[in-house]
Formats: structure tokens, sequence, C-alpha cells
């Protein structure tokens, strides 16, 4: 009987989200070539359309999924701990597998350990890399925020399941393939009784695009002096197709939302292009981006700290620099189109 | 309202990570309360502010830990207890089973930890102890606010987005920055500290928990760090040519556009 590797794919706004790709893909890493199934947990509210789910199940089969297991909710609108659970561990006895991949997201975060202690499994979280070394499955993970970096096996006699969340961004898309498909299973989803009602969710954020996954950020530091400072990086930012980030300063100042931050204490992140517009490059703030392809740094002070671990530097104002660098690349992206 | 905060000790932030011997060198370091178990502290102590009761600390982890505890009693904490036991493996699903087998008949209405370490940063321990006491948890909130009956309305952060959540104790919740400001220490509050119940207990203490049953999951193959960044080109010219010129870079050397 081959194993199973189980990845949660998670949507959100109606799009399933990229980490839930890398997990499969992260499935495929660790299937290696010994004979595995691949299946995917997907949660859908139960006015999804069929078109929809078609969709999702398409781009998982694509990447190397060969089961969906699908559960429908009115509440899988938005996250809800228990419900999601509830869910999950449907699957899981089902399914019965050897591993579980979530993204190390907002969901991935609060469900994997919950999962984990309920089937008294081990799980490595925040993985960024996985390989096989001399039949051990390392998986590589960030300490203190990205200063210090470990790999770690499971280990021990427990028959648990392992669990693992990866970080978005960093495990590689497995190749697709558009002429896999597999088998869509619906599962009756037999709800759990709640003890938490989610009266409300207030959108902050638009669009699909989270901080974790951007390919480019744009992000503000003290600098950036209000929230209208915030104007020009956000054109910036949408000229790109990337989102907008910032520092802690920014924050505690105000000029921004606490769920923007990068850094020890924020969010980590590892976009292909890191722009840093006002921020004076603190270790605290560096921790969190420093595993960016590129950086590059607009700053009025050409001692800033910041300078010392930008691959591109502009001494100039920002107010002054960023505009014109979104002129430059509307042009440049314009002539390329 | 008996309340119990879930803290660990970490590094100072601002401390920058050298290796000796295979391990992460604590020569030197300063060091600090996990940021976010700080701000569960705050909120504990300002619950019991508004409602009466006591804020009990729990930590696992060498004798240093107790600087942080002692910190946090004073803060305004009421009573500590260490757990050190070399015996305890550095796995997540360990530490929670410690800490929940502590936990089980301490009879608390509120557990409180933080969203994760930020050395560690597995963000598991916390939210596998609701689970293993059988409680309702919500993870990263940033405003809580609890009824003399016991309904909590618990705003938590989801990737920016704000979900308002209605809950009832007991219930275990981990803090994200915004939910407070943390108080300093006072001179007084040091002083009053030093007499306040500190215990200290190894394994032996905690009834109903085997060795075999905190077998390792998880466990650390290598240790190292970071390729490290070079400083790159700062551009010349006016601002204009330099706009142009760091996309030409970007464009040719770069080749992420
Ligand atoms: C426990 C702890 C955790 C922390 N965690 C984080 C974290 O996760 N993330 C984080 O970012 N910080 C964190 N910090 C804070 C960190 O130490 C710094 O205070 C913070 O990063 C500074 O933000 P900043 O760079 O925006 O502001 P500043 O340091 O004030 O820098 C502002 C910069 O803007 C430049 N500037 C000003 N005006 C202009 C202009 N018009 N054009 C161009 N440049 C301009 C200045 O030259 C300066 O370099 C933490 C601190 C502590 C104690
Ligand atoms: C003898 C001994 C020595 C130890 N030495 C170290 C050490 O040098 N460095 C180190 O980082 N850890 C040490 N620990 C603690 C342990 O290894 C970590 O706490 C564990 O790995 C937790 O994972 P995490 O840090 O990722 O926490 P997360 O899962 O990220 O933590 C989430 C939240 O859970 C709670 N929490 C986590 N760990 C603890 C804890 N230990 N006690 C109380 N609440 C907790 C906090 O509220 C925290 O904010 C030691 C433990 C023992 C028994």
């Amino acid at each position: 009987m081959s194993r199973t590797i189980l990845t949660f794919a998670e949507i959100r706004n109606h799009e399933l989200r990229q980490v839930a790709l890398e997990a499969v893909s992260a499935a495929v890493k660790i299937a290696g070539t010994a004979p595995s199934e691949i299946a995917s947990c997907l949660l859908v509210p139960v006015d999804t359309s069929l078109d929809a789910l078609e969709r999702y199940a398409e781009s998982l089969f694509t990447h190397g999924a060969n089961r969906v297991y699908v559960l429908k909710h009115a509440d899988f609108t938005a996250y809800h701990a228990e419900l999601y659970l509830g869910a999950v561990q449907q699957v899981v006895s089902t399914a019965n597998p050897e591993f579980i991949i979530f993204g190390h997201t907002s969901v991935g975060r609060d469900l994997a350990p919950r999962l984990a202690s309920m089937l008294q499994a081990g799980q490595i979280s925040d993985v960024t890399a996985i390989q096989h070394e001399d039949g051990n499955l390392l998986c590589t993970r960030p300490l203190y925020a990205g200063k210090a970096v470990e790999q770690r096996a499971f280990t021990g006699t427990s028959a648990a399941p392992s669990i693992i969340t990866i970080r978005p961004n960093n495990i590689p898309l497995s190749a697709p393939d558009s002429s896999r498909s597999g088998e869509v299973i619906e599962v009756a989803f037999a709800p759990p009784s709640l003890r938490t009602i989610v009266r409300d969710v207030v959108r902050k954020t638009s669009g699909t695009l989270d901080l974790s996954e951007a390919k480019i950020i744009v992000s503000g530091g003290r600098g950036v002096k209000s929230t209208n400072g915030f104007k020009p990086l956000e054109e910036l930012a949408s000229v790109l197709n990337g989102a907008v980030g910032a520092s802690r300063g920014a924050c505690d100042a105000g000029y921004c939302d606490y769920g923007l931050q990068i850094g020890q204490t924020g969010k980590v992140v590892t976009p292909e292009i890191y722009i840093a517009c006002g921020i004076s490059g603190a270790i605290q703030h560096l921790a969190g981006m420093s595993g960016s392809r590129v950086i590059i740094a607009v700053n009025k002070d050409p001692e800033a700290p910041i300078f010392k671990v930008a691959d591109y530097g502009i001494v100039g104002d920002l107010f002054e620099v960023v505009p014109l660098l979104t002129t430059a690349f509307r042009e440049f992206l314009e002539h390329e189109a | 309202m008996n309340i119990w905060v879930l803290l660990k000790q970490t590094f100072d932030t601002e401390e920058k990570i050298v290796l000796t011997g295979g391990g992460i060198s604590e020569a030197g370091v300063k060091w600090i309360i996990n940021p976010y178990d700080e701000y569960a502290v705050e909120e504990a102590i300002r619950l019991v502010e508004q409602h009466g009761g006591k804020v009990n600390l729990l930590s696992v982890g060498p004798e240093r830990a107790g600087e942080a505890l002692r910190t946090a009693l004073a803060m305004g904490a009421d009573e500590a207890v260490l757990i050190h036991d070399s015996r305890i493996p550095q796995d997540e699903w360990a530490i929670a089973k410690v800490l929940s087998a502590f936990l089980a008949d301490q009879g608390a209405d509120l557990i409180l930890g933080g969203n994760f370490s930020v050395d560690n940063g597995a963000g598991q321990v916390a939210i596998r102890i609701a689970e293993q006491l059988g409680l309702p948890h919500i993870g990263s909130i940033t405003k809580l606010d609890i009824s003399a009956a016991g309904e909590a309305i618990v705003h938590r952060d989801a990737e920016g987005d704000t979900e308002i959540i209605d809950a009832h104790l007991p219930a275990l919740f981990t803090a994200q920055q915004g939910l407070n400001e943390p108080r300093y220490p006072t001179l007084p509050g040091i002083m009053k500290a030093k007499k306040k119940p500190f215990r200290l207990l190894s394994l032996d203490d905690i009834p109903g928990i085997s060795l075999q049953e905190l077998e390792a999951r998880t466990t650390r193959v290598s240790l190292s760090l970071p390729p490290s960044r070079q400083a790159g080109v700062i551009l010349q010219g006016d601002l204009a040519a330099q706009a142009a010129d760091l996309i030409r870079r970007l464009r040719q050397d770069a080749k992420v556009i």
C-alpha cells in the first residue's frame, strides 16, 4: 500500500493561494521516488460553483496532487479554528496520511499545532526548504527570524503523522503538467459543536496578495512621516504588482497597521525585490527582510545601516525618488508589454 | 479570575547570533521576556486590576529563565513557577506536554501566551496546550474584553484583517503586537517581586507525566548562519538618471525584472 501525503489547500478571496501549490510541491519533494498518494484538503463555502471547484482541483493536480478531498460548509467563507480543525481531522481520519503540510500562514499557524497535539504528532514550523539526505528528511527553517538557520528532522517511535508548515514563497513549485489529473472526493462534513463564534471579519487588506507571498515589496519607515506619506509607496507597489510593507517605526508612529510590519516581531519576507523607503535598517528589521533576493534602499542619510545590506542604494528624499521610480518602472513595463 | 501566563525567556532582539561548538553562544547575551509573552503578562495584570484574581506565571526552561519570571513579577504578576529539568526534550510536543500536565489541575479561567517566540519561533506551544487541555483557543489577539460573567470578545489579527470572535472562559489566547503597551517594572515593584511566591519544580513534582510520553518528535540536525549580505552599489547621478540606472541593473545584472 502506498503512503499518503496530505496538503491543506488554502483559499483566499475565492482563489487558491500560491502556498497551496507550494504545499503540493513540497509533498512531491517529500514523496521522492517512493510510491505516494498526494491528497489535498479543500474547504469551500457551500455556494462554490462547480467551475471554481474544477479550477482549484485542476491547479492542484497539475502541480502533483492525485486526489482532492472537498468539504463544504456555509461558514467556510472565513477562518474558524474549531470548524476548520473538525474538517481537517475528518480528512485525516479518512486519508490516514504520513505527512501533513500546511502553509505557515495565519490559518496554517493556527490550525497545524492544534491538529498536531490532537494527533500527538511532531511539527516542524516555518520550513523554507526540504531535502532528503541519507534516508532522512531534513527541513530547513530560520531561527531568530533568520539570524540563524537550522535543519530539523522527525525522530522517535511515534506512529503519528509528521506535520510541516511551509513558509510562503520559498518552496519551488514542481513543474506543472497539465496532462495530469486526479480524483475529487466530496466528504460529507459533520461539523463539531462550536465554543467560539466569529461574529465579524474586518477586511483591512485588499486583494489576494499577502505580504509573505508578494514577489515585490515596497516598504516604508518612519521617514514616510504620515499615513498620507504611504501613498507614493502604494502607487509604486501597484505598478509593480507588489505589496506594501512597513518598519515597526512606521507602525508605532501610527502611519500604518501592525499587519504590515516586517521584522523579528513582524512578518519575515523573502520577495524577489524589496524596496526599503525611509527605513534606517535596525537589526530587528533586517532580520525580517535580509532573505530577499534583491534589496533596494532609498534613504536620505548616506550613513543609514540599511545601505550595508542593500544591493542598490539611492541616497535622496523618498518623496522625490519614489515617484521617479514609479514613472520609470511604468514606462519600462509598458515598453515591455 | 485565575490567570496563567505562559512565558519564555529569549535573547534580546538586538543580539547578533554567534555560533560556538555547534550551538548558539549565550556569552554576554542580554535576556528578555519573549516580547509577545510580555504583552500577555501586561494583559493579565490589567484583567486582574479590573476583575480581581491572580496572575500566575509559568515557564519551562533553564534556571536563568527565573530572571524573566522575576521581571514579570516586578511588573505586577503574583506568583511564578519555573519547571526546570534536563530530561525535557527541546521539542514543542514535549514542552507543551509538560506545561499542560502542570496546568491540568490549576483551575485556570484564562491562559495567555505569546503568538510565537522571537528565537525558535515555531508558534506551537501555546496552541498545543489549548488542545491538550480541551480548551478553545484564539491565536494572535490584538484586543480583549472580558465581562464579569466570563464572556470574551476578542479581536484576532489575520494577516492584516481583523476577526472579531466571541468566546466563553475558560479559554487560551495568544498575544499579538498591538494588544497593549507593557508597563516597566517600578523600583517598589522590583522590591516586592523578591518576596512573591516563586516555585522551582522538576518533572518529579508533576503527577501523571511519563518520560516515555515526552519522547521528542523532532530534533535539530544542523545549525548554521545565513550567508551574510554584502553592501552593493550606491547609485550616482541625478535622481531620474539613478531611477533609469536601477531598472537597467535590475534587468541586466540581477535579472529580476
Ligand atoms: C523588542 C523589539 C522588537 C522589534 N521588532 C521590530 C520589527 O519586527 N521590525 C522593525 O522594523 N523594527 C522592530 N523594532 C524596532 C527597531 O529597533 C527600530 O526602532 C525600527 O525598525 C526603526 O524604524 P524606522 O527605520 O522606520 O525608523 P528610524 O530608525 O527612525 O529611521 C527612519 C529613516 O528614514 C530616513 N528618512 C527620514 N526622512 C526621509 C526622507 N524624506 N527620505 C528618505 N529617507 C528619510 C532617515 O534617514 C532614517 O534612516 C523592534 C524593537 C524592539 C525593541
Ligand atoms: C532544560 C531546558 C533548557 C532549555 N533551554 C532553552 C534555550 O536555551 N533556548 C530556548 O529557546 N528554549 C529553551 N528551552 C525551552 C524550549 O526548548 C522551547 O520553549 C521550545 O522549543 C518551545 O518552542 P518555541 O520557542 O518555538 O515556542 P513557540 O511555540 O513559538 O512559543 C509560543 C508561545 O508558547 C509559550 N511557550 C513556548 N515555550 C515555552 C516555555 N518553555 N515555557 C512557557 N511557555 C512557553 C509562550 O507563550 C510562547 O510565546 C529549554 C527547555 C528546557 C527544559
